[in-house]
């Protein structure tokens, strides 16, 4: 299989590979995938409780390459973002990106999933309810 | 910043991309390309020709690579048939039984772990009428004689298993399971295209009836195969799968493919004077590249068994690391994946998760095929390469950070997708 320019770049130089302490309140861990399917994704923020935006991110992945720049891609975009923000990312901009062929979809869906994991983990750490906009914070 | 980029230096007199795949397919022997040359340019006569000498030549050619052949595997040259490749000879044969023999019954015996070409033209018979037994394999990769003795019924008329695996290299025990057949009045068909010159097979001594070869397994051409079928005790019948022209017997009709046929032969000749030589070289190549993994990387471990198994086969699971992206870092050799991430379906491999590998580690290995022109120099050198690798992707794995910290994965609730 061909890979692209941007997958190779990213798996060859993995941007924002690490761990974040997952027993700070500042921290939102995302944990998804499954071994058996041959992708696992953890992505970590960061987040400033002032002004909410995601001022650290960190990832580690099982997978194929496609998987891996998939997460390293996430953790690039969504720092400097607030969480509302963040959310916005949807997986088809994952695929545009990297230029992913079809057979690769998932990888990007489980970044996206894995997003979202976070950002979870963060509102339910600091009681922010996921329907609610998040609180309005003094510019 | 993290790299997976590595910097492993190339040894003098390697040349890059290494390849070490070789049971995919192995490279031509320039002897062999050698002996093929004329029949694609002077001698290019019909080997059915029967008028002139440019057919004489090449009916000559044809009939001294039957000779080459038959000898390699025990047998006389009236009973090897050409074919386009193994795949052909696996249909031919088992097709070919099934229709002549279906009078005397309709069930048929393999096992789960065989090619392709014998898997689905087994569930194409079962369509028609046939019944097929699957025998499953051990955890070692090797089928349970047990099993096989208490498959066959009064209904059995053929049963087909490979000499040796293609993924994970295991030698099932063919001489005892066509002792067994010949016991039971069963006819035994083996796909010996990964066994044949490299291990002695003996079609009388291993009680073999029909067999099938390939020639680019064995750095001959591709395009161009062979199938054994004994004339006596018992004679065996194949009814023709393709019609026409009468060639071959009667059994597969079709203009003979002489330059590969010539280079089929030439290629079983090299390996039958060179099989032994050969085998103890690989055996060391293939033993160093094990040990070498094994001295440098935790949780690794060899696939299927390593007693019963082609000299040059190495499967290995590098757990905690998907086999793709392993395969993207060391790009420059040439090995393959049970990880199926490139497929479609997403499936890791069957033969794999045959033996009862979980799909994790199923998803973690890597097929090393070790052949002829391989050296030590380039086996040190993908060594080294893979241990890097493996130590970089590991440094990415959430799955590896976790069972050093003494986490059990199979604790965790994780969301199949």
């Amino acid at each position: 299989m061909a890979y692209s320019d941007k997958v190779i770049d990213h798996y060859n130089n993995p941007r924002n590979v690490g761990q974040l302490d997952k027993g700070s309140a500042e921290v939102g861990t995302g944990l998804v995938g499954a071994p058996e399917c041959g992708d696992v994704m953890r992505l970590q923020i960061r987040v400033n409780p002032e002004t909410q935006v995601i001022e650290e991110a960190k990832f580690k992945t099982f997978g194929c390459g496609s998987a891996i720049a998939s997460s390293s891609l996430a953790t690039e975009w969504i720092k400097g973002r607030t969480v509302e923000d963040a959310l916005a990312i949807k997986n088809t901009d994952i695929v545009k990106e990297l230029s992913l062929p079809p057979v690769k979809i998932h990888c990007s869906v489980l970044a996206e999933d894995a997003i979202r994991a976070a950002i979870g983990d963060w509102k339910k750490k600091n009681g922010v309810a996921e329907a609610e906009p998040a609180a309005v914070t003094a510019q | 910043m993290s790299t997976v980029v590595s910097q492993i230096e190339v040894p003098a007199g390697v040349n890059l991309p290494i390849y070490m795949d070789n049971h995919a397919t192995s490279p031509l022997d320039p002897r062999v390309l050698e002996a093929m040359m004329p029949f694609f340019t002077t001698k290019f006569g019909n080997a059915a020709s029967r008028n002139h000498s440019f057919g004489w030549d090449a009916e000559q050619a044809v009939e001294a690579a039957r000779e080459q052949i038959a000898k390699l595997i025990g047998a006389t040259a009236k009973e090897i048939i050409f074919t386009s490749g193994a795949t052909e000879s696996d249909n031919l044969a088992i097709k070919g039984i099934a229709e002549m023999y279906r009078e005397r019954g309709n069930h048929i015996i393999t096992q789960v772990t065989e090619h392709k070409a014998v898997l689905d033209t087994c569930k194409r018979l079962e369509k028609h009428g046939y019944r097929v037994t699957y025998l499953p394999v051990k955890a070692d990769g090797l089928i349970d004689l047990e099993d096989l003795k208490r498959a066959i019924d009064d209904k059995t008329i053929l049963v087909t298993i490979m000499a040796a695996n293609n993924e994970i290299g295991v030698v099932q025990p063919f001489r005892e399971i066509g002792k067994l057949c010949h016991e039971r009045g069963v006819l035994f068909h083996t796909d010996a295209v990964q066994a044949v010159g490299k291990i002695p097979v003996d079609v009388i001594a291993d009680n073999i009836d029909v067999l099938s070869l390939s020639g680019h397994k064995i750095y001959g051409p591709k395009g161009v195969g062979a199938l054994y079928v004994r004339r006596r005790n018992p004679r065996v019948q194949i009814a023709a799968q393709i019609d026409g022209g009468g060639h071959e017997r009667g059994m597969r009709s079709g203009t003979l493919n002489v330059p590969g046929i010539v280079g089929l032969g030439k290629a079983s000749e090299i390996a039958m004077q060179e099989m032994d030589t050969e085998a103890a070289y690989l055996r060391g190549l293939r033993d160093s590249l094990k040990a070498k993994l094994e001295s440098a990387l935790d949780y690794v471990h060899v696939n299927g068994s390593w007693e019963h198994r082609l000299p040059g086969n190495l499967n290995m699971s590098f757990v905690y690391v998907e086999g793709e992206s392993l395969l993207m870092g060391i790009n420059d050799v040439a090995v393959s994946s049970g990880s199926a991430c490139t497929s479609a379906t997403l499936e890791p491999s069957y033969v794999l998760k045959a033996l009862g590998l979980g799909d994790d580690v199923a998803h973690s290995s890597i097929r090393f095929g070790l052949g002829r022109f391989n050296t030590q120099a380039e086996v040190d050198y993908v060594a080294a390469k893979v241990i890097d690798i493996v130590q970089k992707l590991r440094e990415l794995s959430p799955l590896y950070e976790m069972v050093k910290e003494g986490i059990d994965l199979t604790k965790i609730q994780w969301a199949a997708h």
